[in-house]
C-alpha cells in the first residue's frame, strides 16, 4: 500500500513539487510529467495541452489539442433536458450546495445512458472490434451482461441512441467536425460506416458513441474515455444549476405523479 | 410502444406504484399511509419495506440492524472513512463529505463492487453443485475466470474479526440454518483443504446471510448501501474539530515522483 521507507508518501508518475525553502508545505515550483506548470506551460499552454498531459503523460500534437478542445466544446452542455443536467438543477432550484449539483450532475451523468459508462463501454468496443464490421454487428447484436456487477443489465447497444429514429443533426455535425482532425482512424472509420453501425444496432448514433470513438483515436483508455466524458459534461450541468437558484423551485417543472396499485399482495 | 412515442407519453407524468405525498394531508408508501399506518416500523424495517415492498422477522431485522453495525468502525485510515474525514479538514459541509464517503464505498476490493461479487458467486456456486457440479472445480473457475474469490480473503489481513460475533448473532436468532451459509462455509472449507488460504470475510458472510434471507441481488445492493454511514460521522466530526487542513498534511518531499525528467514546453 506504501512506501516501507516512506509509508507516508505517495507514489506518482504525473506530479513533482519543489517545496520552498521556509515552508515544505508550500510549492516553489510544480512539474506536470516534466513540465514547469507555472513556470513554463501558464499562459503558454492550453487547457487543453494540460488535460492530455495529465492523462496520457505527453503533450499532444496541435491537431490532437485542437480535436479535444472542439470535443470538449461539443460534451460542455448537454442541455436542460439531459438527464444529468436535470439533476443538477435540483440542486440550483432549491439552492442546494455548488457541489452537490456537480455531485448530482455526475451521478446521474455516469451511466449506461448518455453516461460516463455508456462511454467506457462503447470504448470497450473500439478496443475488440476496431475496423472490422463483422466483429461489430457480432457485439452490436447482443447485450453483455457482467455478472456480479454494481452496474444495471444493459438495456441498449452502447453508443446509440435507444430512443432515436435516425441519426441526429447535431451527432452528424460533432461526427463530420471531428473526425475532420485526421487524429486517429476510429472517427474516419465510423463516419464512413455509419449506416452500417446503426444498422447493427439497430438504432441511431448517440453523441456518446461519437466521444468514444473520439476518447479512442486520442489514445485514450476506456477508463480514461469514462472519467473525461464526465468531467467535460459538467460545465452546462454548472451553469444551469447556478441558473435555476434565483429562479426557485415554484419556476421548475414539479411533474405529477398517478398512483397505481401495487401488482402483488404484501409478501411476508 | 418505442421511441420518441415512448418519451411523449411520459412527459410530466409518472404512473407509480411506489407512493407520492399530498401535501398537508398525507403520504403514500408502497400503498400505505407512513404516518398512520407505517408510523410504528423502525427506520429499517421502513427502509427495507422500501426496497423489498416486504416485511421481515423481528430476528432478520435484529440481524439487518447488526451487519450495519459490525461494520460500522470509525477510523479515518480508511479509505472511504478518509474522504469524510477530509471534508471535515477541509471545511467543507457533512453531507458532501458523508454522501461523497458512501459512493467511493461502491469499491471494487470492499463494499458494494465486492457485495455483488460475493452474492452472485454464492447463487451461481449453489446452481452449479445442485446440478452436480464439484465445489472444487467452481472454486478454481472462479479463481482463473476473477483472480480472487467474492467473500473469501481480504485486502489488509487474511481473517474477520467480526465474523465470529455475526455468527454467534446469527445463531441466537435460529438464522445460521441456511442453505446459502453452509455453501460459504464448505467454500471456506474446500479452500482452506486444497491450500487456497482464504478465510471467508465479512462481506462472504453477511452475502450468505442475507442470501439466505431471500433478496434478490438488487435488494441486497440496496439493503447495504448505509453499511458503513455510522462510522464515517465520527471521524467527519474529529477532523472537523482539529486546526483546518491538520488530517494527514503531506510534505512536497512526500511525494515520491516516478515520472519523466525536466524538460521544456514546446513553446
Amino acid at each position: 500500500m506504501s512506501d516501507e521507507k516512506k509509508p507516508h508518501a505517495i507514489r506518482t508518475r504525473i506530479w513533482r513539487e519543489e517545496a520552498e525553502s521556509d515552508n515544505p508545505f508550500a510549492t516553489r515550483a510544480a512539474y506536470c510529467n516534466g513540465y514547469d506548470v507555472y513556470g513554463e506551460m501558464l499562459g503558454h499552454a492550453r487547457w487543453v495541452d494540460m488535460l492530455y498531459l495529465l492523462f496520457r503523460n505527453e503533450a499532444p500534437t496541435a491537431s490532437q489539442a485542437d480535436m479535444l478542445d472542439s470535443l470538449a466544446l461539443a460534451l460542455a452542455n448537454p442541455g436542460p433536458r439531459d438527464a444529468s443536467v436535470h439533476a443538477a438543477m435540483c440542486g440550483g432550484a432549491c439552492r442546494s450546495t455548488a457541489a452537490s449539483s456537480l455531485m448530482a450532475a455526475l451521478a446521474v451523468g455516469a451511466g449506461q445512458l448518455a453516461g460516463g459508462r455508456e462511454v467506457f463501454l462503447a470504448m470497450e468496443g473500439w478496443a475488440l472490434c476496431g475496423a472490422d464490421i463483422g466483429a461489430w454487428q457480432q457485439r452490436l447484436s447482443g447485450l453483455t451482461e457482467i455478472p456480479g456487477s454494481i452496474w444495471p443489465s444493459p438495456e441498449h447497444p452502447p453508443g446509440f441512441d435507444p430512443h432515436g429514429v435516425s441519426t441526429a443533426t447535431t451527432v452528424k455535425q460533432t461526427l463530420s467536425c471531428l473526425a475532420g482532425f485526421g487524429v486517429g482512424t476510429c472517427l474516419p472509420w465510423l463516419q464512413n460506416n455509419l449506416s452500417a453501425m446503426e444498422a447493427a444496432a439497430g438504432r441511431p448514433l448517440a453523441l456518446s458513441g461519437v466521444a468514444a470513438a473520439a476518447f479512442a483515436d486520442l489514445g485514450f483508455t476506456p477508463e480514461q474515455g469514462e472519467i473525461l466524458h464526465l468531467l467535460l459534461r459538467l460545465p452546462g450541468a454548472a451553469a444551469h444549476a447556478l441558473e435555476q437558484r434565483p429562479l426557485g423551485y415554484k419556476n421548475f417543472p414539479f411533474g405529477t405523479v398517478e398512483l397505481v396499485e401495487e401488482s402483488g399482495k404484501e409478501r411476508t | 410502444m418505442n421511441g420518441p412515442s415512448l418519451l411523449q407519453e411520459n412527459v410530466g407524468v409518472l404512473k407509480s406504484r411506489m407512493g407520492t405525498f399530498y401535501p398537508g394531508s398525507h403520504v403514500v408508501f408502497r400503498g400505505h399511509d407512513l404516518h398512520t399506518e407505517l408510523n410504528d416500523m423502525d427506520w429499517v424495517e421502513l427502509y427495507m419495506f422500501g426496497v423489498t415492498g416486504r416485511r421481515f422477522s423481528k430476528e432478520q431485522l435484529r440481524l439487518m440492524h447488526s451487519i450495519w453495525t459490525y461494520t460500522s468502525y470509525p477510523d479515518v485510515r480508511l479509505w472511504n472513512n478518509r474522504v469524510a474525514a477530509l471534508a471535515g479538514s477541509s471545511r467543507s459541509t457533512g453531507t458532501l463529505g458523508m454522501a461523497a464517503a458512501l459512493a467511493v464505498s461502491e469499491a471494487s476490493i470492499y463494499g458494494r463492487g465486492i457485495d455483488m461479487r460475493a452474492y452472485d458467486f454464492l447463487h451461481r456456486t449453489r446452481r452449479q453443485v445442485e446440478a452436480g457440479g464439484d465445489l472444487l472445480e467452481c472454486i478454481r473457475l472462479e479463481l482463473d475466470e476473477r483472480r480472487s474469490v467474492a467473500g473469501y480473503g481480504r485486502p489488509l489481513v487474511n481473517g474477520d474479526e467480526r465474523n465470529r460475533h455475526m455468527l454467534a448473532l446469527a445463531k441466537s436468532l435460529g438464522l445460521d440454518q441456511g442453505h446459502y451459509l453452509r455453501l460459504a462455509m464448505r467454500i471456506e472449507e474446500t479452500m482452506l483443504g486444497n491450500r487456497l488460504r482464504m478465510k471467508m470475510n465479512y462481506a462472504g458472510l453477511v452475502a450468505a446471510l442475507m442470501a439466505d434471507i431471500g433478496f434478490s441481488p438488487k435488494e441486497y445492493y440496496l439493503y447495504s448501501f448505509p453499511a458503513f454511514l455510522a462510522g464515517m460521522s465520527p471521524c467527519f466530526i474529529e477532523a472537523s474539530e482539529r486546526p483546518e487542513g491538520t488530517l494527514y498534511p503531506i510534505p512536497c518531499t512526500d511525494i515520491l515522483y516516478e515520472g519523466e525528467s525536466k524538460r521544456t514546453w514546446p513553446k
